[in-house]
């Protein structure tokens, strides 16, 4: 409840936030919506010196159309992700995935370049953005580089940014027309985290068989993950009972499953598999063929 | 001239909500006094551990540190926590740790400083050497050869064996058509009140008298108790609980944190604040429940139950708190329910574990004894192939047989189950429901039908019940200013339950005024007469009937008053639209006033009275109250996932006479979330290192709005005798029957598929394990 003592410095621009984080080292710590950072700042398992509060950077939040793809800042609150306009006509998938995070008041403060920069493993953009193919624009005083999203989670709150690097923002391409998707998860009953969600995002040719099939799984891992072998085994094949469940049950397929007192490995395996076959079935559902 | 209403028995919106909605109420930390300093406690990492020395220097020495202390530096200068109930063995209870630690999260140092912040920094730079030792965690392991030993004085870890033997328990054994052996599990919880424990203390050099703020259920009981730690006379200490932010039985306790910051202003000369966080919740403010149960029941073939024999295992965590030992005893007494069972015969043995302690928490030893007897009903029905309503209604008491004596030796003072269950039953048209489900069944839906009919006990309660320094009594103060209002004085400690409502609304009508002419005054006992507080629903029916002795004799000194005014004998006088009035021509009247002023003014005086309008009074109720009724529940069961959904939920509760309605379905309400949260939702949860899993909200699933189902709430009306309002008391009531309730409702989906019993929280993981382990068979 009491954090240690720290000194909180405000940047107005991603170059000052770099500078300061050049400046500081290992002794500062981005600070955005504050979600994750405060509770282990006031427990004391973190005690940065300096806080980089990036929240305010103007432009940092933006949610827009460029160049034919969909770019969303940062800054940009679950809130804002939920309810954007242009998201939940083009990429409705990530606004739904926002708009099953947590409570209201969580939704209006936590962003979604903090959630996808700490990678809690049951957070629940991960499975979203990785059924999007999302890119993240990553930013340090080196220049900036882009890193697709199932190359930036590498394990249990750990991603390929580096020390120096802010993620500014994330871009997408929007979703087809006509294509289906869902976000469903089992939520942790404390938390509200996922124990296990899935994100599902397909395509149907004209005979009504998996033209093209994308799913990102989370919380039932160390990390995000696309289950590839679901893809795999949809391509190509009828859009039936049948053929979604045969794939789903390969979603767990080699998975090290999370153990906790919600769930044991084997029954969230299980959910993860149930939890695939129903945001197939939902996304399937939501096609216009 | 306005005609001032009636109160009693509308639904009048609690008086309290506007400060505690905008924000205006001032809880403990709102407490801000000059110089005042914050304390913050270091906290055992280990569940049981030597302490071979601690290291406070760096801490003394941090700029702007005022004081730290250890256990070496209050050994001899106070008292043992007390726990008044009796037991074998009490242990010292210390208020800081002395030479070793015995759970997480117990108090080993505090520092004192300017500002909390300051106060951390300190701990952090304590140094603690322990050598930890294994820990016993699991309460039917702690009696076992080998064991880890806590109080090594003891020589074990027994707190205490209670049996109560009868050898009709046996016969009915021996003659029974069969028996039926289960073991039930009433899991540890957490009550979790939205505002956690905090103390304020401020010593007074000058007129050596100490002001103590608490989050407390029992001011007066807790001053008793801190003047005796402290050894300070209780003149000299006065206890506030300012507004207290819900209690569920954690704060009627007395806890070390009020001793010690007691301790710490009186040493250091400067009013001390500790602020309890949700951590320190979690792992130091007492849990309920945490009893183990085998049980044995003798029936007939007809559903008939001859007896019930049990055998409790009760863990009692690491120390005794206040009551910690009283609580399972109400579990044994209350286990027969609604039902004339003729024979019990039951041992409980009560022992120490490295855990914090329990003790009363929303039903206090009744949830548990209604889980006992209402899972017995629905296993019954599921032994002989009865349907569980039938089960219920051949045992039932019947309402021809009250007052009814149990063969535990209660008297229940009034009931009448059938006329509950027939309403729950009308409600959610069982017959239908219990249609629908085979048309369920068949398409291989689980679907439950849960009933639950309970019965506990309240109003407690007449003082033999109680354990020493524990009265039952309860004191009120009606005092009518010189200007007409009226200021009640209540001895109970109200924290949520809307008695600054409820005694208005019966003080009103009392003298026909109007609701906002009064002001209810508790929780200080500076200012408040003694009294005994607030739990086990006790604060209408015991509180409100010491409220209405103090009404009456002001009733009575105001109609003699006023009959020397209007020449009219008293009995004939009544209170109405602030007049005093000729009961059969209320157009006879004088204003209430005049008869106010008559008393103070004193002009003319009235032989063989005392001027002034002031009463105070003490009630001594004369038996305890048993309120009842029936919750009946659908539920769904997804198969695949072992998440259940609620289809309907129904509650018909008999509280007695309903004085304020809003309040009574707010406290079903409540109540039945809480319930629902054993059943399916909370535990706290211990690894075997005895390490606490569920310290935070974010592992201990407090359940949200979305988790519960839509209450559909009845009642009967069976008034009590005992007391001149008729009521029984409501505050526990839901969380008591809706437990076992949704139990049976999950366990009733399951029985396609062979399973009887699966113990709480029934979480997903679960009954998804048991459905597919059923199905694999």
């Amino acid at each position: 409840m009491y954090p240690g003592t720290f000194e909180y410095h405000r940047a107005a621009s991603v170059k000052e936030a770099l500078d300061l984080l050049k400046q500081f080292g290992d002794d500062a710590k981005l600070l955005s919506g504050g979600h994750s950072l405060i509770p282990m700042m006031k427990l004391r398992l973190a005690q940065p010196a300096h806080l980089v509060d990036i929240a305010k950077i103007a432009g940092l939040g933006q949610i827009a159309e460029q160049g034919g793809k969909i770019i969303v800042g940062a800054a940009a609150t679950h809130s804002q992700v939920a309810s954007s306009e242009l998201l939940r006509n083009r990429l409705g998938l990530l606004a739904e995935c926002a708009a099953a995070i947590a409570d209201v008041q969580v939704r209006n403060r936590g962003t979604i370049g903090g959630s996808l920069s700490h990678a809690d493993p049951a957070a629940d953009y991960p499975a979203a953005v990785l059924a999007l193919e999302g890119e993240f624009h990553l930013e340090s005083e080196a220049g900036a580089r882009t890193v697709k999203a199932e190359d930036f989670f590498l394990d249990i709150m750990t991603t390929a940014l580096r020390p120096s690097e802010i993620l500014t923002q994330a871009s997408f391409a929007p979703i087809a027309a006509g294509a289906g998707f869902a976000y469903l998860k089992h939520r942790q009953p404390a938390s509200g985290f996922a124990m296990v969600g899935v994100a599902a995002l397909i395509t149907l040719d004209r005979k009504g068989n998996f033209a093209q099939a994308r799913v990102g799984v989370t919380g039932l891992g160390a990390k995000a993950f696309r289950a590839r072998a679901i893809e795999t085994a949809l391509t190509g094949k009828p859009a039936d009972a049948a053929t979604i469940t045969a794939a789903a049950a390969h979603t767990a397929d080699g998975i090290d499953a999370l153990v906790d007192i919600h769930a044991g490995a084997e029954f969230r395996a299980e959910l993860a598999r149930v939890y695939a076959r129903r945001a197939l079935q939902a996304a399937v559902a939501r096609t216009k063929a | 001239m306005a005609v001032v209403p009636k109160f009693v028995g509308e639904r009048i919106k609690r008086r309290e909500d506007p400060r505690l909605i905008t924000g205006t109420a001032t809880y403990v930390d709102d407490v801000r006094l000059p110089g005042m300093l914050s304390a913050i406690i270091l906290r055992s990492p280990h569940a049981h551990a030597k302490i071979n020395s601690i290291d406070v220097e760096a801490a003394r020495k941090l700029p702007g540190v005022v004081a730290v202390l250890t256990g070496a530096d209050l050994k001899g200068k106070l008292g043992s926590i007390p726990c008044v109930a009796p037991a074998e063995h009490i242990p010292f209870h210390p208020v800081l740790a002395q030479g070793k630690v015995r759970y997480v999260g117990e108090a080993v140092a505090v520092a004192v400083a300017a500002n909390p912040y300051l106060a951390q920094d300190a701990v952090d730079l304590i140094d603690v050497d322990y050598d930890p030792l294994d820990a016993v965690v699991d309460p039917e392991q702690a009696l076992a050869d080998g064991a880890p030993i806590l109080h090594e004085e003891f020589g074990n870890n027994l707190v205490t064996r209670a049996l109560v033997p009868n050898p009709a328990v046996d016969e009915a054994l021996a003659k029974a058509d069969r028996v039926i052996k289960f073991r039930v599990v009433n899991q540890r919880l957490a009550p979790i009140p939205m505002e956690g424990r905090g103390v304020v203390a401020q010593w007074n050099p000058g007129t050596e008298q100490l002001i103590v703020w608490t989050s407390t259920q029992i001011p007066h009981l807790l001053r008793s108790a801190l003047a005796g730690v402290l050894g300070l006379g209780e003149h000299r200490v006065r206890v506030i609980a300012p507004e207290v932010g819900g209690g569920f039985g954690c704060k009627l306790n007395f806890y070390r944190e009020e001793a010690l910051t007691a301790h710490l202003s009186m040493t250091l000369g400067r009013p001390v604040k500790w602020i309890e966080r949700r951590r320190e919740n979690f792992a130091t403010t007492t849990h309920g429940r945490d009893q183990i149960t085998y049980l044995e029941v003798p029936i007939k073939n007809d559903g008939t139950v001859l007896a019930i024999k049990a055998k409790f295992i009760c863990d009692m965590g690491a120390y005794l708190q206040l009551l910690t030992p009283a609580i399972p005893g109400f579990s044994g007494l209350m286990m027969t329910g609604c039902y004339k069972i003729p024979a019990i015969a039951f041992e409980q043995v009560m022992v120490f574990t490295n855990k914090m302690a329990t003790d009363a928490y929303r039903g206090a030893g009744r949830p548990e004894a209604a889980y006992i007897a209402e899972r017995t009903m629905d296993l019954v029905a599921a032994e002989l192939g009865l349907d569980p309503v039938a089960v219920r209604r051949r045992n039932f008491i019947p309402k021809d047989a009250f007052p009814f004596a149990t063969c535990a030796g209660l008297v229940y003072d009034s009931g009448d189950y059938e006329r509950a269950l027939d309403k729950a039953l009308a409600m959610v048209d069982y017959p239908k429901a219990r249609a629908e489900q085979a048309e369920a069944r068949k398409h291989g839906r689980y679907v439950g039908i849960g009933v639950a009919s309970y019965v506990e006990i309240c109003g407690i309660g007449p003082s033999a019940m109680l354990p020493p320094g524990v009265p039952g009594w309860e004191s009120s103060t009606v005092r009518i200013e010189p200007d007409g209002h009226v200021t009640v004085l209540t001895g109970i400690s109200p924290h949520g339950q809307g008695q600054e409502t409820t005694f208005a609304q019966m003080t009103a009508d009392a003298f026909g005024i109007d609701i906002d002419d009064i002001t209810v005054v508790h929780g200080d006992t500076g200012i408040v007469q003694y009294g005994v507080g607030t739990f086990g629903s006790r604060g209408l029916s015991v509180g409100g009937a010491a409220l209405m002795m103090s009404v009456g004799k002001l009733q009575d000194k105001l109609r003699k008053i006023a009959s020397t005014m209007m020449e009219a004998p008293p009995e004939q006088l009544a209170f109405t639209n602030r007049t005093v009035a000729l009961a059969s021509d209320l157009s006879k009247s004088i204003p209430l006033k005049s008869v106010v002023d008559a008393a103070y003014g004193w002009k003319i005086p009235i032989p063989g009275m005392e001027p002034g309008l002031d009463a105070t009074s003490f009630f001594e109720p004369p038996g305890c109250t048993f309120p009842f009724g029936t919750h009946i529940a659908v539920v769904e069961i997804d198969p695949d996932t072992g998440l259940v959904k609620f289809l309907r939920y129904v509650a018909v509760d008999d509280c007695g006479n309903i004085l304020s309605p809003l309040l009574v379905e707010g406290q079903v309400h409540g109540g039945i979330a809480q319930g629902i949260a054993q059943a399916l939702y909370e535990e706290v949860v211990y690894d075997e290192g005895g390490q606490l899993v569920t310290a935070t909200l974010m592992d201990y699933a407090v359940p949200r709005a979305n988790m519960l189902p839509h209450y559909e709430l009845g009642n009967t009306v069976t008034p009590s005798p005992l007391n001149p309002m008729g009521v029984k008391g409501v505050g526990e009531a839901g969380t008591i029957g809706s437990t076992p309730c949704v139990v049976n409702a999950v366990m009733d989906a399951l029985k396609p598929l062979g399973i009887r019993h699966i113990d709480m929280p029934l979480r997903p993981e679960k009954l998804w394990r048991a459905i597919h382990e059923a199905k694999k068979a």
